[in-house]
């Protein structure tokens, strides 16, 4: 940008320097990788937002149909139940695994024997891949599997139900799993920032008289002012995201109860074959995901200034 | 008190890393189990048999074997060129004053940010226009378009914050700008090559999304689609399909045990910044 040669005053002797700096071996530093995010990223885009104009089977070659497939969506019931599921999703998981990611790290913060260990477990399944998480978690719901049991156990056999085949329960049944998965990652983004808060703030508090509660409230959370706002855009762009567990524990079923807006656009892709229409919900699920890419944007653009 | 409180903390945490680790160490038992054990008893119940045929049955008959060779044939070279082709970018923008770099380095981060979602249909399309299609090329060549933007971004918050002295130094000492990216600054972004490479091998292993949108063919198919293909195959062999599950995490759980200290700082890289 100019602004680098404008806000310095740059004697002649220097600026050539910098110049002769600008080889052409850094020139392909920058523009090898950026040509491949371009032909694999940023191309793809553009395309996918003027393939939401079309309709398309993917044989034939697209036929432009202006904004047919936007209205075709807002009369579209399936869109709908998936859109209402996508902001569940959004607020259960999204939600809980911020509240149960900070619980965690509040709880183990503090070096104590045993902390580790904990810590280690919480943070197991992240490494797992959403498929391995769901087969894991199948087994949980599977007829006679360990919910099952452990509900007989305890004789609340009256709840027993196909938890992934019920439409009533089938979504809450995928995020459960995802949320397991989750609140160890969170739990790792906070405790990274709780770490980096200065104790003498906390003993500056206890001095002043504060307790645990009004320490927490008025030092810990506005200390974590930066690390609550990635962890948000994280959670929100994780969220819009979610497909694989979702995929792999009921394809967005039964009868769309489960179904997310990434797991119908897929389906309307790739097994309708209806590229114009997934395009447009494409678009959708980006436009959700926009405001929060642009805070994101906005906070590293600041960094870097 | 204090001798309840500790107790109190320690039977809670105690509890909830059962239910974290209960389930995975369910299904490594249930792996070991016999099919009659299973359909006599249910998937719930206890062991009362113990056999390594499952591993066996899922490793050649399920395909494990060809889908995690896949895995790793687009696992490593993913990561070690994304991150060759980030630190580069990353190096150039964080160290000298090239035009437009922080407008480079945000629109790069900005793809990372993308909902996949919007690139998966030109994608496909893409590849399959260039040959690529239902080749494991075209896997690796998303995978590290997509990744590269984020690369970058962390590898040039901390090249950036590199002192400027080392780098003068070794321009005075007569060296040229390709031996102070190799010999001086990778050496010194070590620890954060590290993490993004712990973390990256994860991500790219653990992929599903992207393997399913490029390739077709089962042969081609990296461990993770694969496992959802063997559930289909065993469809009630639940001691086979928990096998290949295992097998399925194994290489990520090694990478994060052999990396562990990288990997939770490479995750907290991204927060603190």
């Amino acid at each position: 940008m100019t602004a680098t040669i404008s806000t310095t005053s740059v004697t002649p002797t220097q600026r050539r320097r910098r110049s002769a700096r600008l080889s052409p071996l850094l020139v392909a530093f920058v523009l090898v990788p950026f040509a491949v995010e371009s032909v694999w990223v940023f191309w793809p885009a553009i395309q996918g937002f003027w393939f939401s104009l079309t309709r398309w089977d993917g044989m034939t070659s697209p036929t432009f149909v202006g904004t047919d497939n936007y209205v075709e969506l807002a009369g579209d019931a399936t869109f709908r139940g998936a859109l209402v599921n996508t902001v569940i999703w959004l607020v259960l998981f999204g939600g809980l695994s911020v509240l149960g990611g900070f619980g965690m790290a509040l709880l183990l913060q503090k070096e104590r024997r045993g902390v580790g260990f904990y810590r280690a477990a919480l943070f197991t399944p992240v490494v797992f891949s959403l498929v391995v998480t769901a087969l894991v978690w199948r087994v949980f719901y599977q007829p006679d599997g360990i919910a099952d049991t452990l509900l007989r156990a305890v004789g609340l056999e009256h709840l027993i139900r196909p938890w992934l085949a019920d439409p009533q329960t089938a979504l809450y049944a995928v995020i459960l799993p995802a949320l397991w998965r989750q609140i160890g990652y969170v739990m790792v983004l906070f405790l990274a920032g709780l770490k980096a808060i200065d104790p003498a703030l906390h003993e500056a508090a206890r001095m002043d008289g504060a307790n645990s509660w009004q320490r927490l409230r008025h030092v810990t959370i506005p200390q974590m002012k930066g690390v609550n706002a990635v962890v948000l855009s994280v959670i929100v762009i994780d969220s819009l995201r979610s497909f694989d567990i979702v995929w792999s524990l009921t394809k967005g079923g039964p009868y769309h109860s489960s179904e997310l807006l990434s797991t119908y656009m897929y389906s309307t892709a790739f097994q309708s074959l209806r590229l114009g229409y997934a395009s447009a919900i494409a678009v959708v699920i980006f436009v959700l995901a926009l405001a929060v890419i642009l805070g994101y944007l906005v906070r590293a653009f600041r960094e870097e200034a | 008190m204090n001798k309840l409180r500790t107790g109190a903390f320690h039977t809670g945490m105690i509890l909830l890393s059962l239910l974290w680790l209960g389930p995975v160490l369910w299904v490594v038992v249930m792996s070991t189990r016999s099919f009659d054990d299973i359909a006599a008893h249910g998937v719930g119940s206890l062991p009362r048999s113990f056999t390594l045929d499952t591993y066996r049955q899922a490793w050649t008959d399920g395909g494990e074997l060809r889908a995690l060779i896949n895995s790793m044939l687009v696992t490593v070279p993913s990561v070690l060129l994304s991150l060759a082709l980030a630190a580069m970018a990353a190096f150039a923008l964080s160290r000298f004053r090239i035009p437009g770099r922080r407008t480079i380095l945000l629109l790069m981060l900005a793809g990372n940010l993308l909902p996949p979602q919007i690139l998966l249909i030109p994608v496909a399309k893409f590849s399959e226009l260039t040959g690529l299609y239902d080749t494991l090329w075209a896997l690796i060549a998303v995978q590290v378009g997509f990744g590269l933007g984020f690369y970058t971004f962390v590898l040039h918050g901390f090249m950036r914050d590199l002192p400027g002295e080392i780098q003068e130094a070794a321009t005075i000492d007569g060296a040229g700008t390709a031996q102070i990216f190799t010999r001086v600054m990778l050496p010194l972004t070590r620890p954060a090559l590290a993490a993004l490479g712990a973390l990256s091998f994860t991500w790219i292993f653990n992929d599903l999304l992207w393997a399913i949108t490029v390739l077709r063919t089962d042969d081609n198919m990296p461990v993770t689609p694969a496992l959802l293909a063997l559930q289909g195959q065993f469809v009630s062999s639940w001691n086979v399909i928990a096998a290949g599950t295992v097998i399925a995490a194994v290489p990520t759980v090694a990478v994060f045990l052999r990396f562990q200290r990288h990997f939770v700082s490479g995750l907290a890289l991204g927060a603190v910044k």
